[in-house]
């Protein structure tokens, strides 16, 4: 445990923090642009704009 | 608190296995929840020797044996039976009637108090400590963040869940135990602050059972929400869900570890923060800028994504950007909160980190602030001919500045002149007033002709009414704000030729003077564009509805001339 | 694909699968930057002259926060030549040790208080709080009148004393049991002192704080709580260099 200071458990946060950042930030734009996802999201876009303001849950 | 919990959430599970044409065992677990929530209270109230303790008791046995007397009506009449083919829109509607109540109510309040920094000799009263600034202030910043912003929240993210989802909303009784929850949150912490009943962590105020009701009141909330999109009929959750629900789930984790302390009793009001000094600063301001960035940033994108590209008729400009948007948005915004305290004694290396994030923040904020904009993109006319979508619109660009003034205040040259100043307090609105108002009132004129099988709103020339007089009375408030700040600011640091501080402190003081002014009248005009509001959408309401329900399609889409 | 997609199953997995992922982004910036704080020297050591409130400032400080001082009034100086002449020396982690919660505000409507604490007389407090314009004519402070006139609730001293020491604060059981008696005693000058300065310090203020020896008032409580703010730590003799912020 004498390996935890400050200054050990700062450098690991701000290593890891800018890792597991990138990390992230790759994984959502893999995602966002993944081919396959197009056709998914271009349905998806469409949802808000189906007439659905009555109160009848559509099928 | 444990048991509560684990009550509410086998409530809606077996709500959603249950079938639907037996007794609603939603409603039975409901109507035990507010049973044993009366008892608890009146026991609670009873046993305690602490004055305010009591008064917020006596409320709380007021609330929950009114709602048992009317959850025992209702049972007996069998109106709590749902219906899978039809949306649940009255909670919905009694949202929007809560938002403009708390919006008039928030913004009333915010009036008086810049009125009593202007005119402290007419607006105060010695014998009467509960009208006194320190205590409105939270009251207005509450009234306005978590009443008007929260209840706004809640309407819509209800209405949009069903909507992209195609389903009713989960948990039966359970989402108008959502709403009324959340009525009595605001009713006790608003009460506690002008009783002087708080923890002082700003946007934390309310004391340690009030926040412990709004965890038990939060878990609901998910619990309907997500229970709504496990019964989703599209594959996909559309990506305003996605906003709403980093809003619940992020809410919930800083309400929580931000407001961990420990009671003076059992049977007390006050308690005492687990953390002190720097952690609890930390800590605090963690919770206060995610606050910014969940609750009122995240959560009202979601509002976004949804009414404008309905209200345009037109998808979203790019839905891959979105989702870049909503990922690089939460991972961000997380980090920032070390910039509210710069050159303070948190270390160095931590104001940074928020400092670098805080700038960072501005790729992801105008990511999405184009987004939203250039949905428009092919009817630009709209802006013209719908003062609802210019509404919205103009909610985008307020947007697009408060996020690029704040990373701009969050580098800690400009920090140290701004920091303390009405510099932040101008930032603060331009966001509140231009963004967050404005796109939740958009989404308020959106919703109330649908909700109410309207064919559109009583009149257009009010909302053009609203729109310029807000607008007007924005404006004013953040140019006086931006003037007196950096004049304090400047003020504070200014040496004379002998090497002297120039002005005491309270000539930076007198020198706000006409500032105030102004910044109250233009807090004035705003509270006037939505009390127009109210009036326009009461009216709306109260219109003779059309003949004939199967032609309400989709009537207030068309822009009315 | 389709007959996949409707089954409910993976509709949960879906929106539980991305709680987990909005749970695991958010809470990183908050584990990085906070965590450490707590293995922080600075922080958590402690500085010469440092100690508890005594039960009659803590009553103080719980008046400041309940009529939202902080809402107005700062207490952090930063290292900023401006504002250490106007206020002082800037303020250390560890003058705000035992703060549950801290009170370092946000905004200046009025100036910072972190070292008010012998600037002004007694009576001057007094005066100012129950009328600020008769001193001060240009301020837009509230007034504070009722204050003097409220009796001073003492009989939650000692929960309030332990319940602190649940959070971490350093009080004795001697200091919870004495709670009550230090209270009157710190508010009274002709009361015998020496148990009280045993358990908080020498240097401790003893004296009738709102100027009516009769009643012991919020006034009272009040005053001694912003008396003491910032006067702990001796700067004369202070090292910053061990003491880095």
């Amino acid at each position: 445990m004498s390996a935890l200071t400050y200054e050990t458990v700062a450098r690991f946060a701000q290593q890891g923090g800018t890792l597991y950042f990138a990390a992230i930030f790759a994984a959502g734009v893999v995602y966002a642009l993944w081919p396959r996802n197009s056709e998914t999201f271009r349905r998806a876009a469409h949802l808000p704009l189906e007439k659905d303001e009555d109160n009848n849950v559509q099928a | 608190m444990a048991n509560v919990i684990r009550t509410e959430s086998l409530g809606i599970m077996n709500q959603s296995i249950a079938g639907q044409d037996r007794a609603p065992l939603d409603a039975l677990l409901l109507y035990a929840f507010t049973g044993l929530a009366a008892l608890g209270a009146i026991f609670a109230t009873a046993f305690s020797d602490d004055r305010l303790f009591r008064f917020h008791g006596y409320l709380l046995i007021g609330a929950f044996v009114l709602a048992f007397g009317v959850l025992t009506v209702a049972l007996n009449s069998g109106r709590l039976r749902s219906s899978e083919s039809h949306y649940s829109d009255g909670v919905i509607r009694a949202g929007v009637i809560a938002t403009m109540f708390w919006a008039v109510v928030g913004l009333l309040v915010g009036v008086v108090i810049a009125a009593q920094l202007t005119w402290p000799n007419l607006l105060y009263f010695p014998e009467h400590g509960w009208l006194n600034f320190g205590r409105l202030r939270p009251l207005h910043t509450s009234g306005v963040i978590f009443a008007f912003g929260g209840n706004a929240l809640i309407a819509t993210s209800f209405y949009v869940v069903q909507r992209t989802s195609k389903a009713r909303l989960a948990g039966g009784a359970w989402p108008w135990f959502v709403f009324w929850g959340y009525q009595l949150f605001i009713v006790l912490a608003a009460t506690g602050y002008l009783a002087g009943i708080t923890q002082s962590r700003e946007y934390a105020e309310p004391e340690w059972y009030v926040d412990l009701w709004l965890t038990v009141v939060w878990v609901a909330y998910l619990l309907v929400f997500l229970g709504t999109l496990w019964k989703r009929k599209e594959p996909h959750i559309y990506v305003a869900n996605w906003f709403y629900l980093a809003f619940i789930v992020t809410v919930a984790l800083l309400h929580v570890i931000n407001n961990l302390a420990m009671p003076v009793g059992a049977l007390h009001h006050r308690s005492y923060s687990l953390f002190a000094g720097v952690q609890d600063a930390l800590t605090q301001w963690w919770y206060g800028h995610n606050a910014v960035g969940f609750f009122l940033t995240a959560g009202f994108l979601g509002m976004m994504y949804y009414f404008v590209p309905k209200r345009a008729e037109r998808p979203v400009y790019s839905y891959r950007l979105s989702i870049v948007h909503f990922w690089s948005l939460i991972f961000i915004y997380i980090w920032a909160g070390p910039h509210h305290l710069h050159y303070t004694a948190l270390p160095q290396w931590a104001q940074t980190l928020g400092m670098t994030f805080s700038i960072m923040l501005w790729m992801p904020s105008w990511g999405g602030m184009i987004n939203g904009l250039m949905t428009l993109s092919g009817a630009w006319d709209k802006l013209r001919t719908d003062p609802v979508i210019r509404m919205m619109v103009v909610a985008i660009a307020f947007y697009g500045m408060s996020t690029f003034e704040g990373p701009l205040m969050s580098i800690r040259a400009v920090n140290s002149l701004s920091h303390y100043t009405d510099w932040t307090i101008g930032h603060v609105h331009s966001g509140a007033l231009g963004w967050v108002g404005f796109i939740s009132f958009g989404a308020m004129y959106c919703m109330v002709p649908w909700l109410w099988k309207k064919d559109s709103l009583y009149s257009n020339k009010l909302v053009e009414w609203h729109f310029w007089i807000a607008t007007t009375g924005i404006l004013l408030y953040i140019c006086a704000m931006w003037v007196s700040g950096i004049m304090e600011g400047l003020m504070w640091r200014e040496y004379t030729s002998q090497g002297f501080l120039a002005n005491a402190f309270v000539e930076t003081v007198a020198a706000k003077h006409v500032e105030n002014i102004i910044r109250t009248v233009g807090g004035l005009m705003y509270l006037s564009g939505a009390l127009i509001m109210s009036y326009n959408l009461w009216r709306t309401i109260r219109l003779p509805s059309p003949a004939s329900q199967t032609a309400v399609t989709a009537p207030a889409l068309i822009p009315a001339e | 694909m389709k007959s996949v997609w409707n089954k409910h199953g993976v509709l949960e997995r879906r929106s539980i699968l991305l709680t987990v992922a909005i749970l695991l982004v958010v809470s990183v910036g908050g584990l990085v930057e906070i965590a450490p704080l707590f293995y922080l020297e600075s922080t958590i050591e402690k500085v010469e002259g440092v100690r508890p409130y005594t039960p009659l400032e803590l009553a103080g400080r719980d008046i400041y926060i309940r009529e939202g001082c902080y809402t107005c009034h700062s207490q952090m100086i930063r290292p900023l030549r401006d504002e250490v002449e106007r206020y002082g020396h800037y303020s250390l982690a560890a003058e705000s040790m035992y703060d549950h919660p801290f009170q370092w505000g946000s905004k200046r409507t009025g100036p910072d208080l972190a070292r008010v604490g012998g600037k002004y007389s007694d009576a001057w407090h007094s005066d100012h709080l129950i009328d600020p314009r008769s001193v001060v004519p240009e301020s837009v402070m509230p007034p504070y009148a009722f204050l003097a006139k409220k009796e001073l609730e003492q009989k939650d001293v000692e929960a309030k004393l332990a319940a602190m020491t649940k959070v971490g604060v350093p009080y004795t059981q001697g200091m919870i049991d004495a709670a009550q008696a230090d209270l009157r005693t710190q508010a009274d000058p002709f009361a015998s002192s020496r148990d009280f300065r045993g358990r908080y310090g020498e240097a401790v203020l003893q004296r009738d704080f709102d100027g009516d020896p009769a009643r012991l008032t919020e006034m009272d409580a009040l005053i001694a709580y912003l008396q003491m703010l910032g006067t702990l730590v001796d700067f004369s003799t202070y090292e910053a260099e061990e003491n880095l912020r």
